[in-house]
């Protein structure tokens, strides 16, 4: 089946005239536009837009969307990204124009209902987190850990003291040094043994009254419980550090151990990956952090806050009248649509639920690799927890396919690649998390996929992947010589 | 058991089986030291069904009043233009809407194509040379044009901006500064505008210069000679602008303008309570490297088909780690995408005749409400489509309770922000507003007076 409509772009498509958008007549006792706007701020000449009829948009559009993969229609077991089911009565629920349709800048007494669902919610990550302090404000993961950050930064300004270096794992998300960055600390690296776990001789080489956080993933990137996190946390603690947990993988832990107890001192949530948000083709997220109370007052504000019944906005003031707020982050309240679905997730499983879900993405993971593990090698053991990492490492010398090429292949036989290359420690690495909401009979299709590439003609495995619209770009040239925008010939 | 769980106990014995452990308690128990987990359940109230859920929601979204029940003059950065249905219809798609990050191209070409469309739409809008993919929001992205401007002007540590930039990018831009070696110095508006203070204010300490255009206030600002002065002085010219005004209005690249951010709200997003918003950001061609967040871009596959993947990825956290641009991972996609539809729908007619009606129904407001007697029209010059308007009684809240109570969300109160402003509220005209509704609220606002 041929598909014109999505390989032309909407400029080549455009013809003169066309058009969509209509509006009513303009009928209003007013001069004309042109005296209302002064000549030297008015534009010499029309847009270089597309001029393009509905149909031709409608079609355009639903045509490019069938050349992605996504979770509505394939596995997507891309690991750290957490790409489970995104429920649908969340998206009828948060459309309603009661949600949908509020301004940022309404009355707080005019969307009681509204603060109510994001006060409960910030009482439920609280709750699942350990830690009390809530902002619903960060846009996103990375967004959230340089807020916790500068959170960090003005506590340790209050104290008086001048700490300048972050540490973070060597198997750590890349946004973690670079969060560090931006709020200028100077970033060190803690290496992990050959476990996969902290390598806490060379954490204890690196800390001293210099060291503000230790930023800490656990499970790890690598999906494994740190089981010496006590330990851990207690020896930044000791040095007057505080540790801070990227929750990108809160989906292993949910009722079954909470940041709070196990000694973090701040985190971010991933509502987008553990509570079920769409990922939307790479966003939008959002990035509530918790924090222990002693941080509580520099938050961003406002926070939601109740009295008696009544919802309204905590602007961090204190009696005393100061504010020890960090300020904004961002324009207006937080992603309040993604935040609102966390809010419908949590709600429909509750709290005995939640650990269920944890439990089944725990249970998915190991079952994988049980399966996995007769294929590549997983260098970390045969226990995991929502995901795991194994290596093409063996194969790349014993048949010359890289991990790379295992991805491409795998696009063929119709699941979606995992991420492949990340967590850096792990040589070819692959990285899998299938999500509690796969059944085992996907996974076993997907296990029994991977088995049948090992196998195959290296040559047919380097060209994949062959049954889709394009194969393996060129991204050197794209890099060298970038072409980021059309332009008529 | 309610939710999405798939394992029936058939397949956890299985599952258990093939993985060699009696329970998923025994593989936890293997990992997480038993003096961090919990001893009790999550206190949090038992699941719901769909149907009690689907009643909890409704019962909380009828409790807050919006623009869809109430006639919305509200602007402040966020605003109330049509959505023509095409664009949920489209955005709703499960393959735009569940899928992630391009990181495999080939299964990607949807969301790649749709980016790589954006970011061409958006250099069309602004006259500026290239584009990424979305950041989070207005004031993130204000904030990350900052951020470009002081590494690319290595040493300077000056950032000057005016009290008519969004008050909330104003403190966002605080926030993050207050971290780094730098200081805002802001430039107090005035009736007479802002370009002349600003002008005096650069000098050789100067990273770049924030204005935005039109300002906060509704007003157009000198953005030529603000950059005409500020290239002189060797700083980075960077402007707010807003989406629609440009249907009308000179583009930030013919202006000298060399970063150009914006919230794209307006471009067939919902309002949602602030959030997700779409941030938009584009630069001149030698700034692309220290541009922060994704950017598609074309190449050829190894048949020499045209297609596009993601590129400068050197720029970005997964490479560079401590070294990126920024910390930016997930961004505003699927708000990126609904901006595209929206602009395709549109077009340069539909973008004009948007900004024409917005034009339009402001100056006819403003000539209803100044009608008032109650009421001053602070600005007389031209606005774009936002004026702030006096309470000569100096009581804003009452007067917003009346139009509430008759169903107009009528103005945004500038008390918070503006302390000498604290009798004025900022109204907001777009072209979704009827002469009728317009004549409502001079109406009531009238009728208040009436009232005391």
């Amino acid at each position: 089946m041929r598909n014109t409509q999505a390989t032309q772009l909407i400029f080549e498509m455009s013809r003169i005239g066309r058009r969509a958008t209509v509006l009513p007549p303009l009928d209003l006792p007013v001069p004309a536009v042109d005296q209302l706007v002064p000549k030297d701020h008015q534009a010499e000449a029309p847009l270089p837009l597309p001029e393009l009829a509905e149909g031709d948009v409608v079609r355009h559009f639903v045509n490019l969307s069938t050349l992605n993969m996504s979770v509505d229609t394939h596995f997507y077991p891309l690991g750290s990204c957490t790409m489970k089911y995104n429920p649908k009565r969340n998206e009828r629920l948060c459309s309603l124009p009661g949600f949908s349709a509020v301004h940022p800048l309404q009355d707080p007494a005019t969307i009681q209902g509204l603060l109510q669902a994001l006060y409960e919610l910030q009482g439920m990550l609280a709750e699942i987190s350990g830690l009390p302090g809530v902002s619903l404000q960060p846009a996103a993961g990375a967004h959230g850990e340089l807020t916790a950050l500068m959170v960090a930064a003005a506590y340790f300004r209050d104290r008086g003291e001048n700490r300048t270096v972050v540490l973070t794992a060597d198997s750590a998300h890349g946004t973690n040094p670079a969060s560090a960055a931006m709020v200028g600390y100077e970033t060190r690296t803690v290496k992990s043994r050959s476990n996969g776990l902290v390598d806490v001789d060379d954490l204890k080489s690196k800390l001293d009254g210099s060291v503000a956080v230790f930023m800490l993933t656990n499970p790890n990137t690598l999906g494994l419980f740190d089981s010496q996190i006590r330990e851990i946390t207690s020896l930044v603690h000791e040095h007057g550090g505080l540790i801070y947990l990227d929750g990108a993988n809160m989906n292993a832990i949910l009722g079954i151990t909470r940041p709070g107890d196990f000694g973090a001192d701040l985190m971010h949530y991933n509502p987008h990956k553990t509570f079920s948000g769409p990922h939307g083709g790479g966003g939008p997220g959002a990035g509530p952090i918790c924090v222990r109370d002693f941080l509580a007052k520099y938050l961003p504000q406002p926070i939601v806050m109740k009295n008696g019944d009544t919802y309204h906005l905590g602007t961090g003031e204190n009696e005393s009248g100061t504010n020890d707020s960090i300020g904004r982050v961002r324009s207006f309240f937080g992603n309040v649509g993604v935040l609102l679905r966390a809010y419908c997730y949590i709600r429909t499983y509750g709290g005995l639920g939640l650990r269920r879900v944890s439990e089944d993405a725990v249970l998915g993971a190991n079952y994988l690799l049980s399966r996995v593990k007769h294929i590549l090698d997983v260098p970390h053991g045969d226990r995991c927890m929502h995901e795991f990492v194994a290596s093409a490492s063996k194969i790349k010398k014993a048949r010359g396919l890289s991990a790379m090429d295992l991805a491409k292949r795998i696009l063929d036989y119709g699941f979606h690649a995992p991420t492949v290359y990340f967590p850096l420690v792990v040589d070819e690495a692959v990285m899998v998390e299938p999500t509690e909401t796969e059944s085992k009979e996907t996974l076993d299709a997907f296990a029994a996929a991977l088995f049948r590439i090992t196998d195959e003609a290296p040559e047919l495995v380097h060209e994949a992947p062959h049954s889709t619209k394009i194969s393996r770009p060129d991204d050197v040239t794209a890099s060298r010589r970038p072409i980021v925008r059309w332009t008529p010939e | 058991m309610t939710g999405y769980l798939f394992h029936t106990d058939q397949d956890r014995r299985e599952m258990l089986e093939a993985i060699g452990a009696a329970s998923v308690q025994e593989i936890i128990d293997a990992q997480v030291p038993a003096d961090v987990q919990m001893k009790v359940p999550l206190a949090i109230a038992d699941g719901l069904d769909e149907m009690s859920l689907e009643s909890l929601m409704r019962s909380l979204a009828a409790k807050n009043a919006s623009a869809a029940s109430h006639t919305c003059f509200l602007g402040g950065g966020a605003y109330d233009h049509f959505i023509p249905a095409a664009v949920d219809e489209i955005a709703s798609r499960g393959e735009f809407y569940t899928s992630y990050t391009p990181y495999q191209a080939e299964v990607s070409q949807g969301n790649l194509q749709v980016m790589f469309e954006y970011e061409t739409l958006v250099t069309q809008l602004t006259g500026l040379a290239v584009s990424n993919a979305s950041l989070y929001d207005g004031g993130s992205a204000t904030v990350e044009a900052v951020l470009m401007s002081l590494a690319a002007t290595k040493g300077r540590t000056k950032v000057v901006t005016t009290t008519a930039l969004h008050p909330q990018y104003r403190q966002t831009i605080d926030t993050y500064l207050e971290s780094i070696e730098a200081d805002a110095v802001v430039i107090e508006a005035t009736s007479n505008g802002t370009s002349e203070s600003m002008i005096a204010a650069i000098d050789s300490e100067t990273a770049c210069v924030v204005v935005q255009h039109p300002n906060f206030f509704g007003r157009y600002e000198d953005v030529q000679r603000i950059a005409d002065a500020a290239h002189q002085a060797g700083a980075i010219v960077v402007q707010v602008f807003d989406p629609v005004s440009v249907g009308l209005i000179k583009r930030p690249g013919d202006l000298g303008v060399d970063i150009a951010v914006a919230e794209g709200q307006s471009l067939g997003n919902h309002l949602c309570y602030g959030g997700p918003y779409l941030g938009m950001m584009a630069c001149r061609e030698d700034l692309i490297r220290r541009m922060p967040g994704r950017i598609a871009g074309q190449t050829t596959d190894r048949r020499g088909k045209r297609c596009w993947v993601l590129t400068l990825q050197t720029r970005e956290q997964h490479i560079r780690r401590d070294k990126a641009t920024s910390n930016i991972c997930s961004n505003q996609t699927l708000l990126a995408l609904r901006a595209t539809i929206h602009l395709s729908l549109l077009g340069p007619h539909g973008l004009r005749e948007t900004a024409e009606h917005c034009v339009a129904k402001t100056e006819y407001a403003r000539q209803q409400l100044s009608r008032c007697q109650r009421l001053e029209i602070v600005h007389t010059g031209p606005v774009f489509k936002e004026f702030v308007v006096r309470d000569r009684d100096g009581d804003v809240a009452e007067l917003m309770q009346t139009a509430f109570n008759q169903g107009i969300l009528a103005g945004v109160p500038l008390a918070s922000w503006y302390p000498e402003m604290s009798d004025c509220f900022l109204v907001a005209v777009t072209e979704k507003r009827s002469r009728a509704e317009i004549d409502r609220l001079a109406e009531v606002l009238s009728s208040s007076l009436a009232a005391v």
